[in-house]
């Protein structure tokens, strides 16, 4: 029902093998850093793009359930609560408090979601900046311990301290968060969700509640939010109240929307892509703003699937001229 | 099978439909017909629950589903066509059905994220039915194509397969041969009349005289909100009030 062509597989376990042997030829620590920056806003992206890409719900909370997440761990690893429990709760808790948002702002359609989301982000980073007590106010969280070390039977132990470590559990989980992803959207369930941003009455009417599946989708949307910034918190062992702000959210937009709206591979390849491309462009200062200004117009307008899209695109249009010159030759022989 | 109970429906100062009473009886085909502006739409959507009458009452089957959320009347058995063509139109065929099947299932969150027995089940037995419902609209070989790609009838049959697909014991077609030339419009009537053979109870809106004529089993008229006649095809023609009303004094439309 729902099967992909071999090629796209074998692209797909080429990047695997690539992302596994990454430590081996990336020895440099700044650039170790933002590959693994990447995979956790990889993740946040993925859940980002169940709720708008997939449901087609404008959430602009995003980083707010990144930042509930983040200060979680922070907040319960500090008080000597080990990270791995610490992680599935804060998630949760952001999953909870994505319930507790949903139920009234999910009564409320197009742009008045994105406005009452929104406003749920900036009251949150304000609460973040001045709940001294709790968050450290402007100043944050610091010395966020590491994980304990992963027991093994017969081995020993994994020890979690070295930067690799980090990386290969950023890569664990979104290879998990993909992994759930995939299932969720290739399903009837993820029909259900995409029939809501597709024709919400015609959805209601075949029996989708569609008030209910749009919940649904914003709390597992958060749930993931908050994992990404329970391991954000983790790997960079600090929380500040940027974590949870609403720039945190456009940042997700920009890589969903350039990387590929409502594909799979589109979050993770804007995480990657657009750091990448700020690194380069560091000569240009500020003015690389006005770069991504253009290049996010650009993107809306042509390729309203950002990159992936374009590239699927592109080898729709390989595919239609290799059968038209291979009908064309079939007709000439004749 | 359903009875609509002295049902009324205002707009602020407008009444759409006043004081409305029928009944659709169990494997009939029943035509609701009235001049542009009569109610008939409002009608359906007061039936499946996209408006709320403001008085009266809807019930299936002795059971009152007046003012139940559209999600909840499917799950009684009543599907329906909107008259604008109405499909997901960014999907591809066999997940338009797909979609409409689901509330039959337990494809919820955690069957499809573990991948159970009754994923498995489930989601097999919705693609068989997708795929049947796909035979039976005679769109089987274009079951993995975009809605786009589609002519405007095979539209309009996918937009009755996706009523049809969970097996409703009510069929309302709001205009299903609109904007359709004749020979079109003979097909869909050939769908129609195999939906019923089938056992499904038919409520359609129609326009086109001729082929309700033909088609219908019992007629119900409306004008200005309100039911001005009742009756078979034959005696409904002839009836005066629809005569002045409906066809404006002309009776060989």
């Amino acid at each position: 029902m729902f099967t992909k062509p071999i090629h796209t597989k074998l692209l797909y376990l080429v990047i695997l093998a690539a992302a596994l042997f990454l430590p081996l030829y990336v020895p440099d620590p700044y650039i170790f850093q933002i590959v693994t920056m990447s995979l956790l806003f990889a993740i946040a992206t993925s859940g980002m793009n169940l709720i708008i890409g997939i449901t087609g719900q404008a959430s602009l909370a995003h980083g707010a359930f990144f930042g509930i997440g983040a200060y979680g761990v922070a907040i319960m690893t500090k008080a000597g609560i080990t990270f791995w429990l610490a992680l599935p709760a804060s998630a949760l808790i952001a999953a909870f408090a994505g319930l507790l948002v949903g139920l009234p702002t999910l009564r409320t359609r197009g742009s008045y979601f994105a406005i009452t989301t929104l406003c749920f982000g900036v009251i949150l980073w304000i609460v973040a900046g001045n709940w001294i007590d709790l968050t450290g106010g402007h100043n944050g969280i610091f010395g966020i311990p590491r994980p304990s070390a992963i027991p093994v039977p017969f081995y020993g132990e994994i020890p979690l301290y070295s930067q690799a470590a980090m990386y290969f559990l950023a890569l664990g989980f979104l290879l998990l968060t993909l992994f759930a992803l995939y299932r969720l959207v290739y399903s009837i369930f993820g029909l259900s969700l995409m029939a809501v941003r597709n024709n919400e009455p015609l959805a209601d009417s075949v029996g989708v509640n569609t008030f209910v599946t749009k919940l649904v989708s914003f709390v597992i949307a958060n749930f993931i939010a908050g994992l990404a910034g329970g391991l954000y918190a983790c790997i960079i062992g600090a929380v500040s109240p940027s974590a949870a702000g609403y720039m945190m959210t456009f940042n997700f937009l920009i890589f969903l929307i350039l990387g590929g709206m409502a594909t799979l591979p589109g979050p993770v390849v804007g995480a990657f892509a657009i750091p990448v491309i700020m690194e380069f462009l560091q000569f240009m200062g500020d003015y690389r703003m006005l770069f991504f200004g253009a290049l996010l117009v650009v993107v809306i307008i042509y390729f309203p699937q950002g990159f992936v899209g374009g590239l699927r695109l592109l080898n729709q249009k390989v595919v239609a001229r290799r059968q038209r010159k291979i009908s064309e030759s079939g007709h000439a022989s004749r | 099978m359903l009875r609509v109970e002295s049902v009324t429906k205002r707009f602020d100062g407008l009444v759409a439909v006043q004081d409305l009473s029928f009944e659709i009886v169990a494997g009939e085909i029943l035509a609701v017909i009235g001049p542009n502006g009569a109610g008939k739409s409002t009608v359906f959507n007061l039936i499946t629950g996209t408006l709320r009458p403001t008085a009266g009452k809807v019930f299936i089957s002795e059971l009152d589903i007046t003012g139940l959320r559209p999600y909840r009347i499917a799950s009684q058995g009543i599907s329906r066509t909107f008259q604008t063509t109405s499909l997901f139109d960014q999907l591809r065929v066999i997940d338009n059905l797909m979609i409409a099947y689901k509330w039959r299932t337990r494809l919820g969150f955690w069957n499809t994220l573990f991948h159970t027995k009754t994923f498995k089940a489930d989601q097999a037995t919705a693609f068989q039915r997708a795929m049947e419902t796909l035979e039976f609209l005679g769109l089987a070989e274009k079951s993995h194509q975009f809605i786009p790609a589609l002519s405007q009838e095979e539209q309009k049959r996918l937009a009755i397969g996706i009523a049809l697909v969970s097996q409703p014991q009510i069929l309302l077609l709001d205009e299903p041969t609109g904007g359709l030339i004749p020979e079109e419009t003979d097909r869909i009537t050939g769908l129609i009349e195999r939906v019923r053979e089938q056992g499904t109870t038919v409520c359609l809106i129609e326009h086109k005289m001729q082929m309700i004529m033909g088609l219908a089993d019992r007629i119900v008229v409306l004008n200005y909100g309100k039911k001005i006649a009742e009756g078979p095809p034959a005696a409904v023609k002839t009836d005066p009030a629809v005569i002045e009303a409906y066809l404006g004094g002309e009776v060989d439309a």
